[in-house]
This record gives structure tokens, C-alpha cells and sequence, in this order.
């Protein structure tokens, strides 16, 4: 099977795991939430067959072109991990495996119908906006040892930072039985931003680079662009709004306490910050070779520094001021949007607006 | 514990400094500030901007708020004056938290341990209680081994009331001081970008090929900054993938000349910069020369009797080596390309993308042979009769290396910074401080032991670590049985 066959076997893997997790949590049978660990399972391993399968395709390209690469710079070089689809599916890939981990040593499978409705968001945004799937040779500026550890490093944070989202999310819901409750409607309103930037980020990319102004330059997009998607985003809000409860019901019947939610949040951050500051760094040592600047405040560094701040503030307020609970939930939800913005948001959406990025 | 007294306002003042809670509210000003950087673009562009705004408040009113958002710097707000007040209150805070807080760690990182009463013991997170038939002296061993062997240095102390023992131990104290570590880290990081903007530069300079320069130009104010040496661009190339236009590699082999002596040579490339005398050379950008003064053709002329390189000057004929041709260049083109409907050759780029020459061969001077293209992409296009080749390499001169040109002292205060900044994140998040009390007590017939725990984070991990104490405790005594 060539990689493209795999992929699609781990998103048929994927979207059927996250329709069983799901009916766990509705029946509560034993042999769903097995089959549903089983098929993640699986879909992983055809994920990570597909990966290293893609690999070696890009591994031959390399090779035609650069014949007098060593094997070891070849394939550093032709790492999957240069475009928006290939590190869109790492990221799948990073997230899945911390879930399976998560899943193993706190022997719980609840956690599972929030982690893979995010795989299945990233995967159909991926189907949905068309991005490209071609292997592509790598660009002069990308053609760096540090392009490797910066990527693996800052996406297994966020692979990190996605399940604290989902048990922050989780642990959000179980405590706002309420739908006035300033919480519900908090979660609510990020739960739909959520989808709404992907919407957004699905629209930018079907409609193509924003159009340019005389001097050669973008424009910026329009209010035809924007209008029809703020509209959308009350739509999008109220429906999670008026059936989310159904969740609190569901999550309420089983045995789940917060605690342990609001540890692997914890622990989550606490692996996905280290990570993300070893992300910067590795970034700021990258661009200083390649540019002589470690920082230059472009929109992706910022955001990443955004990011930095809010998980900052995350950790500031449950280890100095004792926060628990609720509020620090909110903080990360809060964090995992930008997230979200940094990585998917800056490259869509700002690249109208700045040369960087672009996908 | 506030006194009766009240707090003048320098006391105020620290205790202001000092809190967590300008910490949080800074962080999220600094986060906030930073998104609308993110958003109006850095270095003003003045219509692009009022596009930008004009999203958010209308035309009408976007060319007020841009005025108004210009006077406060938000056009180059990281460097604004605010903006480094606010770095400054938020490095001031780190300081003033630090030694706020670090004697108290001190304290509790170099305090003697001392053995616990009951009612703490038995309030401690982690508790175990085991009873054993061995005596109290030799639970005591074990219990000194067991703490041994988990990396602390037990002490013991005899109680004078009852008779019983406590052995107890502690490690990684230190780890308490990691995350000071990081607040310092982040000091060392900004002291570096201090430094490297004080006495560092940051700057420009376009070279033609066989070009050199003494200065490089900063940005922005395009003021001349000696390099104290001579740097000369020897060439210029662009390498593709395949016959695509997608670049493949950026590189310029540069030469740096101190008193007319060449002193070192290198290619640079893109993530390859050369460096010297702390001045660093990146591949920044190239471009062409519209009007080449000095332009020079660079073919390889291939013969049964090997390769020789030949330089020519456009319109001057030069002959063909191992042959009794001549050739002269007529006519050239950056990027050459055929028009699919009309069969036309025209050129689609002035960037040299697909260069190509036109070269009128002759023989003895007069009798013009033919005149043809020869492309740099594909090489069979100089084929010449008899099995030699003339392939067209590069056109000298009439490209410049675009180099970025940095000195910044502080660079390796900012990368001392980012190695502690690792080192110690995993510290503060990962190592515990952790204590261990273990109370041994005779009761006539049979030896209770009492184990008390605590860690200053990671509690689930210790309670495992705890767990196995426990058992090695047990093995070692009923196990010798």
C-alpha cells in the first residue's frame, strides 16, 4: 500500500473510533469502549505505517534530485514534516498516542469521545479545505537539521495541550449542570470558536490567497469574505449551547471525578509547556541561522509567545494563588485556543496580511 | 501578617511588586498587547494598515484611529516605549518576586529535618502503617537501607517518651528552586537582547558578483557601518529542482580580505551563514543586474580531449577549445521560455530562473556556421558536431547576493539563557522535593512501623515510589524470615 492508501485507512480508523467512544459514553458497554481503544489502536499504527511509508516516498524524491546527499541527510531532509497537511496529520498522529497512553495508565476511556472528535475536526478540515497532499521537495530556508526537532517538539505540545483541552472541556461540562452558568456558556462559546476557525480556516483556503492590491501586495479580505462567517457563528454557538447539556447528563453518569480531570489537565500543560518553550526556542535558534534574528516578532513567533503567556497564567494561578477546578479549566480552554490561532490561525488568516506563512 | 503598624509606601510599593497578581496581570496585558501587533502590521505601511482597521471600525473612522494608534507606536509597537516599560515592570517583578521568595525556599531547602510528632505524621498525603514480628533495631536497619537505596541519607532520633525511633530522609530539595531558575533564565534572555541591541547591529548589504564592500547598511536608516574588514561576493547561483522553477538552493561564495589579504573563503547558504570576527554573513535575498558592466559568460567546452572553462564578454568572439570554431555570445535571456500557442521564444522572469544565450558559431572568423540557444537547464542544447559540447554555465556579474549582515554580542546570553530555561522548566516540573518519615516503635510483642510521606508536587508518582519502600520494608524484614 503507497502512504495515501494508509491515511485513508487510519481517517476510516479514526471516524469510527470516535462514533464508538461516543457510544460508550451513551451505553456504557464494556465491548464498545474496548473496540473503540481497539480500532484507535489500529488506526494508529496505520497512521504511523502511513507516515514512515511517506517518509521513504519523500526519501526517493530527495534522493532524484540530490543524488550526492548521504543517506542520513536524505533523510533528514525528506522528514514529513515541511507543509500544512503533513504536520496536520502529525499532530493527529502525536495527540492519538498521548490518548492511548493517557488512556492505559488511568485506565478510563471516557476521555476518548472528547480526544477523537478532535482528530476527526482535523481530519475533516483537511478533506474540506482541499489542502494539498503532494510531496513536495523541500524549500532552501526549510533545508535545516533544527526543522525536525522544532516540529516534533512543538507538535507533540500541542498533541499534549489538545487532551488537557479535553479534559479541561470534560471537566467543564461535569461541573455546569446549568446552561446559565457563566462556565457553560464560557465552554460553549469556545467549543463553537473552535469550529468556527476551522470553518474560517476551511473558507480561506477553498477561496485561495487574498487578492492583491496594485503594488503586488495583498489587499486583505474583504467583507464579503467575513460577513457570511460571522454569521455563522451564532448558529454555531447556540447549538452547542442548547444540546450541550446532553453531555453534562452523560458525563454525570459515570465515574468520573473531577480531580482526576483536573490532573490530567494538569499534567497535560505540565508536558505541553516544557515542550512548547523547547518549541520557541528551537524556532528562535533555527531562524538565527538562517536569518540572523532569534526573535523578529513576526506573527507566528508572537502568537507562539501568546500561547507562552497563557499556559503561564495557567500555571501562575493553580500552583501560586491554589486555583482549582472551573476556573483553571477556563484558563486552559483560553490557552488551547490560542493554540489553535497559532498554529492554524496566523498561517490562514494573518497571511493576508503579513509575507510570512502561507501554509 | 500584617502588623498594627501600617505599611508606608515603599513597603507598599515592594509588596505591589512582589505580588503574583501583577505577574498574572502583566502576562495578560503582554499578551493582549501582543495580539494587536499581530493583527496592524509592523513597520507602518500606511494604506495596508487603514485597510486593517477599517475592518474593524469602518472607513470613516480608520484614518482617526490609525492616527491615533500611529502616536501610541502601535505601527512598531515591540520596539514602542510602553511596550518596553511594560518588559521592564514584568523583568522588575521577576527580581523582586525572587528575592521575595527564594530565603523562605532557602529555608525550607536547608532546614534540618526533624522527626515528626504523631499527629502530623498522620496527616501527612502518603501514610502507610505496617506491623512486623521482627525487633525494632533490625526494622530500623532495613528502614535505613530502604531509604538508602532510595537516594536519601537517612537520620534517626530516639524519642525520649516512648522509646521508639524515626528514621527519615529527604531529596531532590533543590528542585524547589527550579522554577527561579526560569524566572532568572527569562532576566539572562532580555539581559542578551539588551546587549546585542547596544552593541551589536543589524544591517544589509547587496553585492554583485565580483563585487566588495568595507560597510554594510543598516536597516532602516541606511547609515554606512564599517566592518572593520573586506568582503567580496565571488558568485551568485540559484540552484533548481530539476527543470522546475522551484529553488532548490540559495549560495554565494563569499571572500573576506583584511589589508588586501584574503583571510577566508566559504559558500554560504540558507541556514549556512559564515562568520567571522563576530560579524555574521547570512543568504538573505539575490537579484538581478539590469545592465551588467563587467558581465562575463562562463561555458565548458567539451572535447574528445577533456573540459576547459571559457569566459567571454557578450559581442567579442572567443574560440572553441579542441576545435576550429569560434563563438560569440549576441544575445541573452534570464529566463527563456517557448510559448505554447505561438512557438514563440520570450522571456518570462527578469529573475535568472532559466537562463540562456544566444551564440552565433563560426569558422575562421567569416563563415557563419549557425546561430542557436544554449540553455543552462539542459545542457544537450550546446551539442556541437563532432561529439563536442558547448554548455553555457552561468553569466557572471550579472547577479548580486542580497546578505544579511548582524553582530550581536549578546547572542550567547540569550542561548545560556534557553539552555537553563530547559534545563530548569524540566526541574520545576518534574523533580520533587521529597520527604520520607518512618516512625519504629516496640509495642512488647510485635514492631509497628509508621510511614509518613510528603512531595512538594508529583504526589501520584511518590505514592508509588512510597508503595515500594513499603514493600522493601516488609521483604526485608518478614522476607529474612
Amino acid at each position: 500500500m503507497d502512504s495515501s492508501a494508509l491515511f485513508n485507512v487510519s481517517t476510516f480508523a479514526y471516524i469510527i473510533a470516535m462514533i464508538a467512544y461516543i457510544a460508550y459514553l451513551a451505553f456504557k458497554q464494556k465491548g464498545i469502549g474496548l473496540a473503540a481503544t481497539g480500532i484507535t489502536a489500529a488506526g494508529f499504527l496505520a497512521q504511523t505505517a502511513a507516515i514512515v511509508t511517506r517518509w521513504s516516498e519523500s526519501y526517493s524524491q530527495w534522493m532524484k534530485f540530490s543524488p550526492e546527499s548521504s543517506m542520513l541527510l536524505g533523510i533528514s531532509r525528506s522528514a514529513p514534516l515541511r507543509n500544512l497537511y503533513e504536520s496536520l496529520v502529525f499532530f493527529i498522529w502525536s495527540m492519538i498516542l498521548i490518548h492511548l497512553v493517557i488512556e492505559y495508565v488511568y485506565k478510563n476511556r471516557s476521555l476518548g469521545a472528547f480526544v477523537t472528535p478532535i482528530a476527526g475536526l482535523a481530519l475533516a478540515f483537511i478533506e474540506m479545505a482541499g489542502i494539498g497532499k503532494e510531496i513536495q521537495p523541500l524549500v532552501p530556508a526549510l533545508q535545516s537539521n533544527w526543522l525536525i526537532a522544532h516540529v516534533l517538539i512543538s507538535f507533540f505540545g500541542y498533541g499534549a495541550f489538545a487532551i488537557s483541552y479535553a479534559t479541561a472541556n470534560m471537566h467543564i461540562i461535569l461541573a455546569s449542570g446549568d446552561r446559565k452558568s457563566q462556565s457553560y456558556i464560557f465552554w460553549a462559546f469556545t467549543f463553537s470558536l473552535f469550529i468556527w476557525v476551522l470553518i474560517v480556516a476551511t473558507a480561506g483556503t477553498i477561496s485561495g490567497p487574498p487578492p492583491e492590491g496594485m503594488d503586488g501586495r495583498s489587499a486583505g479580505r474583504g467583507m464579503s469574505f467575513w460577513l457570511p462567517l460571522a454569521g455563522i457563528y451564532p448558529v454555531l454557538f447556540f447549538i452547542v449551547w442548547r444540546f450541550g447539556l446532553s453531555m453534562h447528563n452523560l458525563l454525570a453518569s459515570f465515574a468520573l471525578s473531577a480531580d482526576i480531570l483536573d490532573e490530567i489537565t494538569y499534567k497535560g500543560i505540565a508536558i505541553g509547556f516544557p515542550l512548547l518553550t523547547l518549541g520557541i526556542i528551537t524556532g528562535a535558534i533555527w531562524a538565527d541561522s538562517a536569518w540572523g534574528t532569534y526573535w523578529s516578532w513576526d506573527p507566528k513567533e508572537t502568537w507562539s509567545l501568546i500561547t507562552w503567556f497563557a499556559y503561564a497564567l495557567y500555571l501562575h494561578s493553580r500552583l501560586m494563588r491554589g486555583w482549582r477546578g472551573v476556573k483553571t479549566a477556563i484558563l486552559s480552554l483560553i490557552g488551547f485556543i490560542s493554540v489553535v490561532f497559532t498554529y492554524l490561525g496566523v498561517n490562514l488568516l494573518l497571511s493576508g496580511l503579513h509575507s510570512y506563512g502561507g501554509g | 501578617m500584617s502588623e498594627k503598624k501600617p505599611a508606608s509606601v515603599t513597603e507598599k510599593i515592594w509588596n505591589m511588586l512582589s505580588s503574583v497578581t501583577l505577574a498574572v496581570v502583566l502576562i495578560a496585558i503582554l499578551a493582549v498587547t501582543s495580539i494587536v501587533g499581530t493583527v496592524i502590521e509592523q513597520s507602518p505601511d500606511y494604506d495596508k494598515n487603514i485597510k486593517v482597521i477599517s475592518t474593524f471600525v469602518g472607513s470613516g473612522a480608520a484614518p482617526a484611529v490609525y492616527k491615533a494608534l500611529n502616536s501610541l507606536g502601535f505601527m512598531d509597537m515591540y520596539r514602542s516605549w510602553w511596550f518596553l516599560c511594560l518588559l521592564m515592570l514584568f523583568s522588575i517583578n521577576l527580581i523582586v518576586c525572587s528575592i521575595e521568595r527564594l530565603p523562605r525556599i532557602w529555608k525550607i531547602v536547608h532546614d534540618p529535618m526533624i522527626p515528626l510528632k504523631d499527629n502530623v505524621l498522620r496527616n501527612l498525603g502518603i501514610r502507610h502503617e505496617i506491623t512486623v514480628s521482627s525487633k525494632a533495631d533490625d526494622a530500623r536497619g532495613v528502614v535505613e537501607g530502604v531509604l538508602k537505596a532510595g537516594g536519601m541519607s537517612p537520620q534517626t532520633a530516639s524519642s525520649q517518651e516512648d522509646g521508639s525511633v524515626q528514621v527519615f530522609g529527604q531529596k531532590g530539595g533543590w528542585a524547589r528552586f527550579g522554577v527561579y531558575v526560569v524566572h532568572g533564565s527569562i532576566l539572562i534572555i532580555f539581559i542578551g537582547a539588551i546587549v546585542g541591541a547596544i552593541w551589536g547591529f543589524k544591517g544589509g548589504l547587496n553585492l554583485p558578483e565580483g563585487a566588495d564592500s568595507d560597510v554594510a547598511y543598516q536597516y532602516g536608516s541606511g547609515t554606512e557601518i564599517p566592518l572593520g574588514f573586506t568582503v567580496r561576493c565571488n558568485w551568485y547561483e540559484t540552484e533548481f529542482y530539476g527543470s522546475s522553477d522551484m529553488p532548490k538552493l540559495f549560495k554565494s561564495e563569499l571572500t573576506v580580505l583584511e589589508n588586501g589579504r584574503e583571510v577566508m573563503k566559504k559558500w554560504i547558504r540558507v541556514n549556512d551563514p559564515l562568520n567571522y570576527k563576530g560579524v555574521t554573513f547570512y543568504q538573505s535575498s539575490y537579484g538581478p543586474i539590469p545592465t551588467p558592466q563587467n558581465g562575463l559568460f562562463v561555458f565548458k567546452a567539451k572535447t574528445q580531449s577533456g573540459e576547459q572553462m571559457v569566459w567571454a564578454k557578450m559581442n567579442q568572439p572567443f574560440k572553441i577549445p579542441g576545435t576550429d570554431m569560434e563563438a560569440t555570445v549576441v544575445n541573452f535571456s534570464p529566463a527563456l521560455t517557448t510559448d505554447r500557442n505561438t512557438g514563440q521564444l520570450y522571456t518570462y522572469t527578469s529573475s535568472m530562473n532559466n537562463p540562456a544565450v544566444e551564440v552565433r558559431f563560426t569558422r575562421g572568423g567569416q563563415e557563419v556556421l549557425r546561430t542557436g540557444w544554449i540553455w543552462k537547464r539542459w545542457p544537450d542544447t550546446g551539442k556541437l558536431q563532432g561529439g563536442a559540447a558547448l554548455e553555457f554555465e552561468h553569466y557572471w556579474g550579472a547577479q548580486y547576493t542580497g546578505l544579511q549582515v548582524r553582530k550581536d554580542p549578546g547572542v550567547w546570553l540569550v542561548y545560556l539563557g534557553c539552555i537553563l530555561m530547559s534545563i530548569a522548566l524540566y526541574v520545576a516540573f518534574f523533580i520533587s522535593h521529597r520527604k520520607v518519615w518512618v516512625k519504629i516503635s516496640d509495642d512488647g510483642r510485635k514492631t509497628r512501623i509508621l510511614i509518613g510521606a510528603s512531595a512538594h508536587k508529583n504526589r501520584h508518582a511518590f505514592e508509588k515510589d512510597v508503595q515500594k519502600m513499603v514493600s522493601g520494608i516488609t521483604a526485608g524484614l518478614e522476607g529474612g524470615v
